[in-house]
């Protein structure tokens, strides 16, 4: 009955304190112990609530799991629907969260089973940085190469190998080098880490135990790096590292103009009605980059020249705001009365060039329905849907072998190439270099559902990678 | 001639000096991201309001996100005729506030009409379902706002922030759309919609922060006060209409607050001394328990009690 509240003490107020907010997954294959690494995690970070716990230990108990950990199975603490409790298995992605003192976390758990791809994808399409679990006993599997393979398409920034059950394999420094080389040589077959954003840690863990997860563990001896947990208090996020570097990216959600239904509160608490009269603003999340009052910008509407103009306002709930960056919420006001709507883009002026139609992309196909050439689809890029002809399905990426073979279908769970001919122009860019902008939905116009992820390339020839260019 | 945009990065030489957001600034941002998403995109969307901290913080995230235009939609109260007093006056006083307009889905009206059944134990709080379907269906909204949450529960955890309901209300957890970067797959067709929930990643602790932050009002019950309350599943239950000791419950007075607020019968208090909104966010800092574990009765019954109830149409 007594639900324990305990009362201001100096470290609590402290726990209560902003943080930042760092996203990262997890991805493994069946067995290698995910669900216990993210359990111990929650668990060891004291994001696990005692109720909770409870609940789980009266389940395992009703399980005679025997395992360690005081007797409680850590997975199902992620294992959130019945028929996952049930099979013992993750079905779908599930988020979690967690804080330490200095940095608040959300983590993408990704199953590794069936619709392994579509589920990496999905965690990974959000995340700063995501977590690969191996098995020390069975090393590099072609699993491994696949979700190394889909995280290095995608341009996560940072990579974190966890070689887990290190206490499977007697601690052994050997194991765990032979792994690591192994994972090196798959990263520079990848490119990974070699941009310099993306980049590459191994870690020997054991989830179970909670080895290297949250402390140094005193029986690797061997093994001066961090804990899991340092690396991801750490690390930059990916907005820390781009948003910059970038060009000022802007889709228009909607125009806010509320002509004389201003917001009675508003009112109430002092704004004048008649300065606000003729307000007119356009309201979005920059995407990428940022801007300052008076920076020079281009509107881009699909079929039209860029019209630039100079942003005159930046406000955000009755405060003006002397600039703004991703991944903000805010509304632009602009020195010209153009006519803009939901859809168009505006972007920092001088970064546009001449376009046409024809988009080159990888897909990663998420739906069971096969794509053949010459489905009609809808395209989804940031606030604009427009229909698209898949012209061509160019390839299909072999993920073991990172090479591409000849295809003409895509099927659930296949990364392939296609070219789309879209109805309206959209300010696509190169996925590599944009993580938001160059990415797009592949969306069924019979029942709406979400078919493929896009990532959009350069046209073949003069593509950076080459070992992606058909 | 249309175009496109340049790969080269823009030369940006007089850059601000990055600092970055705080974890409630992009959890801010993001949810107006989805709120506009959602009004952008659909014809009808309404505001399901209880007077609740969750459902407070989601109106105030949609008065930032249209300011300094009105809230552009209504707002839905499922009443389970089971309320605390206090609650359903701040529910009249916001309403009135910012103008807008509020549809009841009464759950007494239901009953009495005999389309739903009271249930042995009391309390009305599974019974929402039907009232919330029906309103949606006679109101045609298309998008229904909730301020759901991922950690509050196991099922949650695996909702989508766009989540597609069927002809009958119902949740899919099977079969759900892949919900990729930021965005957001709105498309339906006639007779489904689509649940959305833009405080998805936020937790009890963010909730507080950002309603200490932005000086938010809330019910008075949130913070501590003294009460009639006896004990009954191990919780403290208020004395009230609806929620009256048995022969062997003891009633005495506690100093008491509410973590959730819903049907009195089924919501339990927990004795606190937080009588302001720092000390509740030091005490969610400290707690070891979680809120729906401390004070919904509803969700004790099983580990799939709200996954059942969600799949029926349950937000």
């Amino acid at each position: 009955m007594s639900t324990e509240t305990f009362l201001a003490g100096p470290d609590l107020a402290s726990a209560a304190l902003p943080t930042t907010l760092f996203r990262f997954a997890t991805a493994g294959s069946v067995d290698d112990g995910k669900s216990t690494l993210v359990g111990r995690l929650l668990h060891d970070s004291k994001a696990i609530l005692a109720d909770q716990l409870d609940a789980v230990a009266r389940t395992s108990a009703d399980r005679g799991f025997g395992g360690s950990a005081g007797g409680i199975d850590l997975a199902l603490l992620t294992d959130g629907l019945r028929a996952e409790r049930e099979q013992g298995i993750t079905i779908d992605v599930a988020y979690r969260y967690f804080a330490t003192d200095r940095r608040s976390f959300i983590l993408a758990d990704c199953p590794g089973h069936v619709q392994y791809t579509k589920n990496t994808v999905t965690g990974a399409s959000t995340a700063d940085a995501v977590v690969v679990l191996i098995d020390a006993r069975k090393g590099v599997l072609e699993q491994t190469r696949r979700h190394l393979s889909v995280l290095q398409l995608l341009r996560v920034a940072h990579v974190i190998v966890a070689v887990n059950k290190i206490d499977l394999v007697e601690f052994s420094e050997d194991v765990f080098r032979a792994i690591e080389a192994d994972v090196q040589q798959v990263g520079r077959e990848l490119g990974l880490g070699s941009d310099g954003v993306a980049d590459l840690l191994v870690i020997p863990v054991s989830a179970l135990d909670g080895d290297n997860v949250v402390d140094r563990s005193d029986r690797t001896p061997w093994y001066d790096g961090p804990a899991l947990l340092e690396v991801l208090e750490t690390l930059p996020a990916a907005d820390e590292l781009e948003s910059h570097l970038e060009s000022f990216r802007f889709p228009v959600q909607l125009v806010v103009r509320p002509q004389g239904a201003l917001a009675p509160d508003a009112v109430a608490g002092g704004l004048d009605p008649e300065a606000y009269r003729d307000y007119r603003a356009y309201a979005g999340q920059i995407t990428e980059g940022s801007v300052k009052l008076g920076d020079q910008v281009s509107v881009l509407t699909p079929g039209q020249a860029p019209r630039t103009t100079t942003v005159t306002g930046i406000d955000f709930a009755g405060r003006e705001l002397a600039e703004a960056a991703a991944p903000q919420s805010v509304a632009l006001r602009l020195a010209d009365e153009f006519d803009v709507a939901r859809g168009d883009t505006i972007a920092a002026a001088g970064t546009v060039r001449e376009a046409s139609a024809d988009v080159y992309a990888a897909l990663c196909w998420l739906s069971p329905k096969p794509l053949r050439e010459g489905a009609k689809v809808l395209v989804k890029h940031g606030t604009r849907t427009v229909q698209a002809l898949v012209r061509n399905v160019t390839g299909k990426l072999d993920l073991a072998s990172f090479q591409l073979e000849p295809t003409t279908t895509l099927e659930l769970n296949d990364i392939g190439h296609a070219q789309l001919r879209l109805a309206a122009p959209l300010p696509l860019e190169n996925y590599l270099h944009h993580r938001r902008t160059g990415a797009f939905l592949v969306i069924d116009p019979l029942d709406g559902n979400t078919l493929a992820a896009g990532l959009v390339n350069d046209h073949p020839g003069d593509h950076e990678d080459e070992r992606y260019s058909i | 001639m249309s175009t496109f945009l340049t790969e080269e990065p823009t030369q940006v030489t007089d850059a601000p000096v990055s600092t970055r957001l705080s974890s409630l600034d992009t959890l801010e941002s993001e949810a107006i991201h989805i709120i506009r998403e959602v009004v952008a995109e659909f014809e009808k969307p309404a505001l399901l309001f209880s007077g609740g901290k969750d459902s407070v913080v989601m109106l105030h995230l949609a008065t930032k996100a249209f300011w300094p235009g009105k809230v552009p939609f209504p707002v839905l109260h499922v009443d389970t005729g089971h309320n605390f007093p206090e609650v359903i006056e701040f529910r009249d006083r916001t309403v009135e506030r910012l103008g807008l307009k509020l549809v009841v889905g009464s759950v007494q009206e239901f009953i009495d009409s005999g389309e739903l059944a009271e249930r042995a134990d009391g309390t009305r709080n599974p019974l929402q379902t039907v009232p919330l379907l029906d309103a949606i269906q006679r109101n045609k909204f298309d998008a229904v706002f909730g301020g759901g949450r991922r950690d509050e529960d196991k099922a949650r955890a695996k909702e989508r922030i766009l989540s597609l309901r069927d002809e009958f209300g119902q949740w899919d957890p099977r079969n759900q759309r892949p919900e990729l970067w930021n965005l957001y797959n709105g498309r339906h067709t006639v007779g489904q919609h689509v649940r959305a929930f833009p405080i998805s990643n936020w937790t009890e602790l963010d909730v507080w922060r950002y309603i200490e932050r932005e000086n938010i009002e809330l019910p008075g019950l949130y913070y501590a006060h003294e009460r009639e309350v006896f004990a009954r599943d191990g919780m403290w239950r208020a004395v009230g209409e609806v929620s009256q000791p048995r022969d062997h419950e003891e009633v005495i007075t506690k100093t008491v607050r509410y973590r959730t607020v819903g049907d009195m019968s089924c919501t339990g208090a927990v004795e606190s001394a937080a009588a302001t909104v720092r000390d509740v966010v030091i005490e969610v800092a400290a707690s070891t328990i979680t809120e729906r574990g401390a004070t919904r009765a509803d969700d004790r019954i099983s580990e799939a009690a709200m996954e059942d109830r969600k799949k029926d149409g349950y937000f």
